[in-house]
């Protein structure tokens, strides 16, 4: 395998995806991750200088609004699936030390 | 006679015609979900009572002349990754559980206007991760065909009710294949629109740049009756796009004369079943016998669009599947210490494990020090495999080969080498790279019984040239 | 000998724009309001929804571009930015990072080491996040999501200053042409303009830069000058004693005086940016920039110049009327009522200026119209009322808005030009008065302004004082 997952970074991935991995899933992750980019190391075989990165399809743009409102106060929708809320709010661990 | 047995453009004339009232179709449909149900795990959420009143008010509304389209009173399945307002959305995942949207997909809003009635939430793999639909929550999907085997996925839920006849039709998404792969194991048909073609607003991305909904159904008819109805130019969507050319019936002719079709030497070599490659030759010499003109040609870049496809996909799921953190919906864990542990432990415990693989590969590829290596990378591959695609339209009207390398593999076999399993995505993946438009259509069962399906993919809205091509073979594969 | 040192600054500010809405969805822009109240799916990070681009956010941000001398990037694009955090409903912030919409400009700052033009590495659109609330009786926080998705630029300049006196200057000069052009209100206070500070020191003629710490939660131009001088000091200390500057983020206690890091295990500050795939590109086409130019507003140095030229306004007092877009605005609006620029000039630069600070407060909580003031100005200069009158009219004219030709008329206000009775009630306080008449008749020049107050008084402060000086001279 030419690519060597180290254990720092899986645990910098961790930290990046918000994971916590158990010690089983990070040596599965480390493999599976290795193996998946000796894969798509194949890529390198493709000679792509000069080509522009394609991220849309199509050439659309400029798709706008316009600056109108149309929404109104829909907070008891939004808060409707809320894990937990008070005073109109999304509750959370606290933020500050 | 039970009106599942009919196709949903069918079912739909005998509605219209007063021959079945929208109750008995929709009874029809939930009894076949009591029967089969149990067996298959079709559906994360059936909505009986949903359904029942719907029946009603559509029914009301065909019996007032409000209602005359093809699709009116027709039940339909939807993928449980698309928002259905005051109906569960899951995604087949632990994380959103709970989760009942506020709005209704846009997709799905057009086909309630056109007088379907929802019976349910099918089962997917993982937001749509996977191709046989093991990875959902909510247990493996079976395939209808034979329960021993997966139905492929990860629209897997939608076309095993379709095959089951546990709906008239259904809608799935496709974003490597998720439509084709499974319609060609069940025995079902299904389209991958053109990028654009069908509004993605409230539909759950994984990777946006890919992400299409389509329909499965029993045939040709069924699947452009729906697709028509679906589209939809849509501001609320930016990649949206405006298209004056989804009268996509008016393709269903049975002419293939001088339609040009060209059959990729790489979709037939190493990794194909051979009953799968006979199947589907057979399948061109009979469109050939009806006037087309085929030949083979050179598709090499293919071999490139599943590495650039994970490297995409990932890195735009990692991004996407970031907003399920245990703040405003879905699942939060119960313990944790503090903000950032509260994040972990939710998605954690909220997340299956080939979503958290692909999570971490997608961070991986896009952090600092590895975007270009990888993520530009694959954008450019991207743009070279469009580029190749482009190229081949220029000769042929039609690219024809098979929608997967092999029949259903039996459950439980593809999900310990997840690289096999993508792997098997190697005729489907290449479509959505390039926005093109895909259809699987059965031509055949292998020594097993087990469906195969023939795929046919157009130029970007070229829609109608798969259509055409797919009415005509069925049109001689039903003569038969 | 000590050595030398030089601050080296360069500042990120992020500027609310004025639309009435967010940059991707529909939700009103509007300040305050109940938590949650201005939200919908786009902006809470709903699974399934999608942004839509608020095309008035582009060209506010192609304004400010113009008027800050950047070049415009006819295709930019949006790139998403991830990271977790509470207040970014999706755990990711759509900004631009590879293909920003403006790049290369400056300003022209001026203190008192002359002239100076801070370069503009960049300009780009973002959305903002929405506001964390800490809650003491449960030590939990809340999230109210009606900022998310309102529309910021942010402006990134080269790192180009050397003080705080720069500093200021710059987000002085930044701030007038933001508000000239109408893209914000760009108040400091209410958070509608932000600045975090990137600050380096090295020994002056050093070639390199030294290490640059940011300094983030700076909310005043004093606690951003402070901030400055402190964390100026803290890396000459750590310089002077042999330590490293480590770069990081900072944190600006104001109470404290002192800066803190920000570090944490879990802020990787690795954003991954890539292309939003959700959102197009924007590409401006040479008739639109020519359309966003043609609007262009007139600039305060500009305004300055014709204040000059073409009302005679000297430089000092045009420098103040122009020195905020309120000023400026009551001063052309006034003067297109009245005609008379000068006059205007002076009610503002006299009574306008004294009120306010009298009040406490800035131009921009001027409630007054120029329509009653150009009316004021012109009872004035018709002889209805009298100067003194005219102040206290423009007390109300201040605190009310009050139409002050009815005012005037309902209080009897008027100045008396009947000569016919003044004559007759400075004929009775000449006779009141004798030893002022002497005095006046002894030469004592001042004995009659004595009489002219008396007379004035008399008449309520409404004689014409011309008039009374007249029939004064003429009775003694
Ligand atoms: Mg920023
Ligand atoms: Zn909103």
């Amino acid at each position: 395998m030419a690519n060597i997952i180290s254990d720092e970074t899986i645990e910098y991935v961790g930290i990046l995806a918000k994971l916590e991995l158990s010690e089983e899933e990070k040596e599965q992750a480390k493999k599976d991750m290795g193996s998946m980019l000796d894969y798509i190391d194949q890529l390198n075989e493709l000679d792509t200088m000069g080509v522009e990165p394609m991220s849309h399809i199509f050439p659309v743009n400029n798709v706008f609004r316009e600056d109108v409102v149309t929404n109104g106060d829909d907070r008891d929708e939004i808060l409707a699936n809320a894990p937990a809320k008070k005073d109109g709010a999304f509750k959370v661990p606290k933020t500050v030390e | 006679m039970n009106s599942m047995d009919l196709t949903a453009v069918g079912l739909g004339r005998k509605i219209k015609a007063k021959e079945i009232s929208v109750e008995q179709a929709v009874k029809d449909a939930l009894e076949q979900i009591r029967q089969s149900e149990e067996v298959y795990n079709c559906y994360v959420t059936v909505d009986e009572e949903g359904a029942l009143a719907q029946a009603k008010k559509v029914q009301g509304l065909i019996g007032d002349g409000t209602l005359t389209g093809p699709l009116a009173g027709v039940p339909v399945a939807i993928k449980d990754n698309m928002c259905t307002r005051g109906l569960r959305t899951t995604c087949s995942s632990k994380i959103l559980d709970n989760f009942i949207p506020t709005y209704t997909a846009q997709a799905v809003e057009n086909l309630e206007a056109a007088g379907a009635v929802i019976l349910g939430k099918t089962n997917m793999d993982e937001f749509a991760m996977g191709s046989t639909t093991e990875t959902s929550a909510y247990g493996p999907t079976k395939n209808p065909r034979n329960p021993q085997h997966v139905p492929g996925g990860s629209s897997g839920g939608s076309c095993a009710a379709v095959a089951a006849k546990e709906c008239s039709y259904a809608l799935g998404s496709d974003t490597g294949g998720s439509i084709r792969q499974p319609s060609s194991f069940c025995g079902v048909t299904g389209i991958k629109p053109t990028y654009g073609t069908v509004s993605r607003y409230g539909l759950i991305a994984y990777g946006s740049s890919l992400d299409q909904i389509g329909p499965v159904a029993k045939d040709v008819t069924d699947c452009a009756t729906i697709l028509e109805v679906i589209s939809s130019y849509d501001k609320k969507d930016s990649t949206s796009v405006e298209r004056k050319d989804c009268k996509f019936t008016e393709a269903l002719v049975d002419d293939v004369k001088g339609m040009r079709i060209g059959i990729p030497k790489d979709y037939f070599g190493e990794g194909l079943d051979r009953e799968v490659k006979e199947a589907v030759l057979a399948a061109a010499k009979v469109l050939e016998a009806k006037g087309a003109v085929v030949e083979e040609f050179d598709l090499s870049l293919v071999d490139y669009a599943i590495p650039a496809y994970y490297t995409i996909a990932s890195a735009e799921a990692s991004s996407n599947l970031s907003r399920f953190d245990g703040v405003k919906y879905g699942y939060r864990a119960k313990e944790y210490e503090g903000l950032h542990s509260m994040y972990k432990k939710s998605r954690s415990e909220g997340f299956g494990p080939e979503v958290k693989r692909r999570i971490m590969l997608g961070s991986f590829v896009l952090s600092s020090g590895y975007y270009d290596a990888y993520y530009l990378k694959a954008l450019r591959t991207k743009a070279l495999i469009k580029k190749a695609f482009d190229k081949a339209f220029e000769k042929y009207d039609v690219i024809l080969g098979p929608a997967a390398p092999t029949t259903a593999p039996k459950l439980g076999e593809s999900l310990s080498d997840p690289l096999k399993m993508y792997l098997g995505d190697i005729y489907t993946i290449s479509v959505n790279l390039a926005g093109l438009p895909g259809m699987t259509v059965p031509c055949g069962t292998d020594s097993k019984g087990l469906p195969i399906g023939l795929q046919l993919i157009g130029d970007c809205f070229r829609e109608h040239n798969i259509i055409r091509a797919g009415y005509a073979y069925e049109c001689s594969r039903e003569a038969k | 000998m000590a050595k030398q040192y030089e601050t080296v600054i360069g500042l990120e500010v992020h500027v609310e724009l004025a639309t009435k809405t967010k940059i991707f969805c529909g939700c009103s822009t509007e300040f305050g309001g109940a938590p949650n109240t201005h939200t919908c799916p786009v902006c809470t990070g709903m699974p399934g929804s999608l942004p839509v681009l608020n095309k008035q956010v582009v060209e506010y941000a192609m304004a400010v571009g113009l008027a800050t001398n950047c070049g415009i990037n006819q295709y930019c694009k949006f790139d998403r930015k991830n990271y977790f955090y509470p207040d970014n409903p999706q755990n990711y912030q759509i900004s631009q990072l590879y293909l920003p919409i403006c790049h290369d400009g400056f300003v022209e700052i001026e203190t008192a080491a002359g002239r100076k033009q801070v370069g503009i590495h960049e300009i780009h659109m973002e959305e903002d996040a929405g506001k964390l609330i800490h809650d003491e009786w449960e030590d939990c926080s809340l999230v109210d999501y009606n900022r998310s998705g309102v529309p910021l630029i942010e402006i990134v300049s080269e790192p180009d200053m050397r003080s705080a006196e720069e500093v200021i200057a710059y987000l002085d000069k930044l701030r007038l042409i933001i508000q000239y052009l109408g893209a914000s209100d760009c108040k400091l206070q209410e958070g509608s303009m932000r600045a975090d500070v990137n600050l380096s020191v090295r020994e002056v003629g050093a070639p390199e830069f030294g290490t640059r710490t940011e300094m983030k939660n700076l909310n005043s131009f004093k606690a951003i000058a402070r901030a400055i001088e402190g964390e100026r000091e803290r890396q000459i200390e750590l310089i002077e004693e042999g330590k490293a500057v480590i770069q990081e983020t900072r944190r600006w206690d104001d109470n404290k005086e002192y800066s803190y890091a920000m570090r944490s295990k879990e802020d990787a500050q690795d954003y991954r940016y890539f292309p939003d795939p959700d959102l197009v590109p924007v590409v401006i086409s040479d008739e639109w920039l020519e359309e966003i130019r043609q609007k262009q507003p007139e600039l305060r140095t500009e305004k300055l110049e014709r204040y000059k030229k073409e009302f005679e306004i000297p430089e000092y007092d045009a420098g103040i009327i122009t020195g905020t877009k309120k000023m400026a605005d009551i001063f052309e609006e006034t003067t297109a009522i009245c005609g008379k620029p000068k006059k205007v000039s002076n009610w503002l630069m006299g009574e306008t200026l004294r009120l306010l600070s009298e009040a406490n407060k800035t131009p921009e909580d001027i409630k007054f119209s120029p329509k009653n003031l150009a009316k004021l100005i012109n009872l004035v200069e018709s002889g209805t009322i009298n100067n003194s009158v005219a102040k206290d009219v423009f007390e109300k004219v201040f605190a009310e808005d009050i139409a002050p030709d009815k005012y005037v008329e309902e209080k009897g206000l008027k100045t008396v030009n009947d000569e016919g009775a003044l004559r007759a009630k400075i004929q009775e306080i000449v006779a009141a008065n004798p030893q002022s008449v002497e005095d006046y008749h002894n030469g004592k020049e001042k004995a009659i302004g004595f009489l002219v107050g008396q007379t004035m008084k008399a008449m309520q402060g409404k004689a014409n004082p011309g008039m009374v000086n007249k029939i004064l001279k003429e009775i003694l």
